[in-house]
């Protein structure tokens, strides 16, 4: 059977099995609606957290940021997974405890004030948004790219399949489908990075191969560290060693703490935490997510190493017409270019970009052809020895290809990076639609709405997000892609330092929150907005503050929103003594399931 | 009394925290960014320490945190009488 046949096989029938779970988990009421219940059970909980949290860029583009960024990548694994320690211990299970529906819920509850509450609504809006985007418009690429259809026409399909189980299902058909969305989406990551390592160190474990010694071609082992390969071939060819860093310790701290801060602070995640039954649930629940992360989290650094050390030893001072087919295979969709700068038919690579840009071609293959047959580009070159541009995202889509497994291996990786995109994307828009529906309509505007009415307008506030996405994910703002990393940085800023001080520093009161809140958010969006889109000339270490990158700017927003929320608490009233019960309550697990009661 | 016992309880858990992050902090910021350098002169298997810290070791050490926090405070829940029934 031909791909493009396993392809749709594949995609298809794990399109049949979301709707089939959406149609078995119909949300009845609003606790349905917002939280599932509260009765998933903490590993399933685990799962749909996973999916939800690792987005189409996590499994199609991690692997291959680290098999380019090589040390430096470390601040995306240990950002992303470290963030789950501060949740399990400071943040999960108390908000479970206080055991509402939503973030800002628990800050316009904790802070008596519906100011707080607009101003997170308002937070939780445009944080989601941009993340969400960028997911509809992943939904569309992994279509295009595996099923030949337009990209377009792939966000349209997306937002259908999203349409059907988020608006039908709620909370409760986005968990269940996410659960068998990890299932899908892990699979489909392991299995082509076992058959690799296995190719390539003889260890069934990426984890274990990652450090072991190379085999050679007849699969005698050379005894040199996979590693140390690696570090000396990219050494060769002007590169700086895979296992050192390139960017500041300072900026790699910073940067790191802002990924943790912000992962503990994004909304789609902390809610996840509101669905278990019990405190004690959602402390548990916090290390199976973990644990299902770290599934891929410590596969992702080993499956960059192989695909660099491969990629290089494959291709470097090949001639052009004796490589595999791969490589002609993925230069017709754009993603690999070469241009012959030497003209001797061989592809050289050394360190730097062999021209501006990605690739624009003549033609097609057939309509303009080099020397060699290679496609011909028309960028203007740079004056470096490199040759060849890569796509970093090849480095997990090829794999299957690299590694000679079976066109279903393909068929798999398709029906991964769907999954991967869609849960994430879903997870989003409920967040959206529930800030807009119960925060912002129930809470604020219209406290005397019946159940029915909520629950009809949060499915309609789905909608309205999900088209609004869908649009976004068609005519990308040149912005998306530059703002979505610094979600993490404003979530950092804002949310988590609010929630913290709200659960372990009972004196914070509401002027202290809002004042923290406003000063940590307004201080990290101008310096990023002023160095990523005012004046980007100026985006270097020297003109930064304290040698702080925009994506690392997060972290000062933090520490900023901690101290003046500490200040201005200090000089202000104390909160209501019922705030102090609140807190007072959320502290002790006993009774969590009486704090459901509305 | 009771509002003494959950004083009490509270204060166990706030130490019990700040252990782990102690943990988590020296894994992460501390062998995987701070002391990397140093740590990259030690051979670990076929990894050097430091690089071997920032992108697996961590990992590891976040999740055994999460899973030993989520047992000691079941432990500490029913100390205190406050477990959830």
């Amino acid at each position: 059977m031909d791909v493009q046949f396993l392809t749709y096989l594949f995609v298809g029938g794990s399109f049949a099995l979301y709707i089939g779970i959406a149609i078995w988990s119909r949300a009845g009421s609003t606790k349905e609606f917002y939280v599932a219940g509260g009765g998933v059970s903490p590993l399933a909980n685990g799962a749909a957290t996973a999916a939800d949290w690792m987005s189409a860029a996590s499994f199609i583009s991690m692997a291959g940021i680290i098999a380019f960024a090589g040390y430096d990548a470390s601040v995306y694994l240990m950002g992303w997974t470290g963030g789950y320690v501060l949740l399990a211990m400071l943040l999960a299970p108390y908000l479970r405890k206080f055991g509402k529906f939503t973030v800002p819920d628990f800050i316009g509850d904790r802070y008596y004030s519906n100011v707080a509450r607009t101003v997170a609504v308002i937070c939780v809006i445009f944080v989601s948004f941009t993340y969400v985007a960028g997911q509809m418009r992943g939904v569309g690429i992994v279509f295009a790219r595996f099923l030949e259809v337009d990209v377009n026409t792939g966000v349209v399909i997306g937002m259908a399949i999203v349409f059907f189980y988020a608006v039908l299902g709620g909370m409760k058909g986005i968990t269940y489908t996410q659960v068998a969305q990890y299932c899908v989406l892990i699979f489909a990551f392991l299995v082509p990075a076992v058959f690799l390592s296995i190719m390539m160190t003889g260890h069934v474990l990426p984890q274990t191969g990652f450090g072991a010694t190379v085999l050679d071609a007849a699969g005698n082992d050379t005894g040199v560290y996979l590693l140390d390969r690696l570090d000396q071939i990219v050494q060769d060819l002007g590169f700086g060693a895979y296992t050192d860093g390139s960017k500041s310790t300072i900026d790699v701290f910073f940067i790191t703490a802002a990924l943790m801060c912000g992962t503990a602070g994004l909304p789609h995640v902390i809610v996840r935490f509101f669905t278990v039954p019990t405190v004690r649930d959602a402390r548990i629940s916090a290390g199976w997510a973990l644990f299902f992360i770290a599934l891929l989290y410590t596969t992702a650094p080993a499956v960059g190493a192989f695909a660099r050390t491969n990629l290089i030893e494959t291709v470097n001072n090949a001639e052009y017409q004796q490589l595999p087919d791969w490589f002609y295979n993925w230069e017709n969709s754009g993603l690999i270019g070469w241009l012959d700068k030497n003209n001797d038919g061989r592809v050289q690579m050394a360190a730097g970009d062999p021209f501006k840009g990605a690739p624009t071609f003549a033609g097609s293959r057939e309509e303009a052809t080099g020397p060699v047959g290679q496609r011909v580009i028309t960028n203007t070159p740079t004056d470096n020895g490199s040759e060849i541009y890569v796509d970093r995202d090849i480095m997990v889509l090829a794999n299957p290809e690299i590694g000679n497994l079976p066109a279903w291996v393909i068929a798999l990786v398709a029906a991964g990076g769907v999954a991967a995109a869609l849960s994430t994307a879903a997870g989003l828009l409920l967040v959206i639609s529930s800030a807009v529906s119960h925060d912002l309509l129930k809470k604020t505007l219209k406290p005397n709405i019946s159940e029915k009415q909520e629950l009809l307008a949060a499915r309609l506030a789905a909608v309205v997000a999900i088209i609004i996405a869908g649009y976004f994910g068609i005519n990308p703002p040149g912005f998306v892609a530059q703002v979505v990393a610094f979600a993490f940085g404003l979530a950092a800023a804002s949310f988590f330092p609010v929630i913290l001080m709200g659960i372990f520093y009972k004196r914070m009161n509401k002027e202290g929150a809002i004042a923290g809140m406003a000063v940590g958010l307004a201080f990290t969006f101008c310096y990023i907005v002023y160095f990523k889109f005012v004046a980007p000339e100026m985006n270097t270490a020297a003109h930064w503050l304290f040698g702080v990158s925009p994506e690392g700017i997060g972290t000062v927003g933090m520490i900023l929103n901690f101290i003046v929320a500490l200040v201005v608490s200090r000089v202000t009233a104390p909160p209501p003594e019922h705030i102090q019960h609140i807190v007072e309550d959320i502290r002790v697990p006993r009774g969590s399931g009486a704090a459901h009661a509305h | 009394m009771r509002e003494e016992n959950a004083r009490a309880y509270w204060a166990a858990n706030v130490k019990l925290i700040l252990s782990y992050l102690v943990v988590w902090f020296v894994v992460s910021y501390g062998c995987g960014i701070l002391l990397a350098d140093a740590l990259n002169n030690i051979q670990f298997f076929g990894f050097k320490l430091g690089f071997w810290f920032a992108q697996q070791g961590s990992i590891y050490v976040f999740l055994v945190l999460i899973v030993m926090y989520a047992r000691s405070m079941n432990k500490l829940d029913r100390k205190f009488d406050v477990h959830e029934e």
